[in-house]
């Protein structure tokens, strides 16, 4: 538990997990930033806030207006 | 010296060392023990030694972290604004408060959808746990915990049980039930044990499993049915204050976000943390997962929201302005990920354009602090639930 350790546990189990960080495996953000951009464009058309739902489809535009079977 | 003194030599085994050698009275903690002079030198410099080791130990983790930026830094060819230069911009947005939640006495701390898109679990300062059917805003059923700050709450996936818990340290599961003469306290099940308050719950992909997050600064993954620990997260260096689980395509991880400044990204089999973020300047209050399961937005009480990279393992977009001063509490996404909503402590919810790093709009309408925001699961409104009592739908 983070809140009955030393100041100095603390520091050994932050410098053992930064000592793993350092070697991991990490790719270009040109690519990833891309293939993020691509996943968005590729879901944009099914997402309802994004492009708005018309009024008598939307169960939360009216009040009462839908019936939800 | 004129007037020499001389030290009237004792001979014998160390108190401290066992050695026979000449000795000194020496006092611990106020007991006269008699060490030999390389024992008394010792421990007079253990103290000094104490915080050498210290010192080093901080002096490594600067280090790392200086490698760690570095290596980082070699793969930053790009901003997230600049990859979506082409993209269009977004338009207008019309949101609306749809449907207001009244009911709960007090602070609303918390809030979740069902699978079913339309019920709501909520949770209280005042112990109330309710269930709504957003549509109609009736109460479905309530509850009230024996504790007060009811921090954290979630629906299981079945939409048959609901999980809480705060100050109680615990998180008790209360399966839902329709029966009119059953008391929904009776059938409560105490499922997680920390030693300090509940911060966070999610179901995993089944009713049987629950994630954790505590102000004991662990994360932990439990059985259900017999509330046995299965694993547990060490690795913030203050209290975890938010969580949440990877979609379920991309595998068995989970990002945590901490008053330590941290987003951990853990291996909820091996218990390991696999990448780690400190770039805000205070207490993460909330961590979501990008859609895609390859990033996820954090807000924090620094007035700023974030997007991490995990393949880049960085980084990659800020949402802030510098008239927002006021904490995040709580994020996020659209259904495909290029809206993100945000909840602040100045009582508004700002809608920022995830690729262009642009504000699209501000919605006003609550009369306190935002404490939770979760958009339904098919994504056709959000929820935000506030110190104000209550709960608002937008579309």
């Amino acid at each position: 538990m983070a809140q009955d350790m030393t100041e100095k546990e603390l520091l050994k189990m932050e410098l053992d997990q930064l000592k793993k960080e350092v070697k991991n495996e990490r790719q270009m953000v040109s690519k990833t930033g891309k293939e993020i951009k691509e996943y968005i464009e590729s879901m944009a058309g099914e997402d309802p806030l994004l492009k708005g739902v018309p009024e008598d489809k939307n169960p939360f535009k009216e009040k009462g207006g839908c019936t939800i079977s | 010296m004129c007037d020499q003194t001389f030290l009237a030599e004792v001979f014998g085994p160390c108190d401290k060392c066992s050695k026979d050698k000449p000795l000194r009275p020496v006092y611990v903690e106020s007991e006269q023990l008699s060490y030999c002079s390389l024992c008394v030198e010792m421990m007079a410099t253990e103290g000094l030694r104490e915080n050498e080791t210290l010192a080093s130990l901080k002096n490594e983790a600067e280090s790392l972290k200086g490698k760690l930026e570095e290596e980082r830094a070699k793969l930053h060819d790009v901003e997230l604004h600049q990859v979506a230069e082409r993209v269009e911009a977004l338009g207008q947005f019309v949101m609306k408060t749809r449907r207001t939640l009244k009911g709960h006495g007090n602070k609303v701390l918390c809030m979740d959808w069902c699978k079913d898109k339309r019920r709501i679990v909520s949770s209280s300062q005042d112990g109330k746990v309710i269930v709504w059917d957003s549509f109609t805003t009736n109460k479905e059923h309530a509850v009230t915990m024996p504790c007060t700050w009811v921090m954290a709450c979630a629906y299981a996936p079945s939409g048959c049980a609901i999980a809480c818990g705060g100050l109680d340290n615990k998180c008790s599961v209360y399966p839902l039930t329709f029966d009119k003469n059953e008391n929904m306290a009776a059938k409560k099940k105490s499922v997680a044990m920390h030693t300090n308050y509940l911060s966070a719950c999610s179901f995993t992909n089944s009713d049987m499993q629950i994630l954790t997050a505590s102000g004991d600064g662990t994360c932990a993954l439990w059985d259900v049915e017999s509330g046995q620990l299965l694993q547990s997260f060490h690795g913030h260096g203050a209290d975890v204050l938010c969580l949440d689980l990877a979609p379920s395509e991309t595998g068995n991880t989970f990002v945590s976000g901490g008053c330590d400044k941290k987003a951990m990204v853990w291996d909820m089999r091996s218990g390991q943390c696999i990448q780690s973020f400190e770039t805000h300047d205070s207490d993460i209050n909330s961590v979501r997962y990008y859609p895609s399961g390859d990033a996820f937005a954090s807000g924090s009480d620094d007035a700023t929201c974030r997007l991490y990279d995990l393949r880049a393992d960085r980084e990659v977009a800020i949402y802030s302005k510098e008239s927002i001063i006021f904490g995040a509490s709580s994020v996020d996404f659209s259904l495909s990920g290029r809206l993100l909503f945000a909840g602040y402590n100045d009582y508004t919810i700002n809608v920022w354009d995830v690729l262009k790093g642009s504000r699209v709009s501000i919605l006003f309408g609550h009369e306190n602090r935002v404490s939770t925001l979760r958009v339904s699961p098919d994504g056709t409104a959000f929820c935000s639930g506030s110190w104000d009592h209550t709960l608002r739908i937008w579309a």
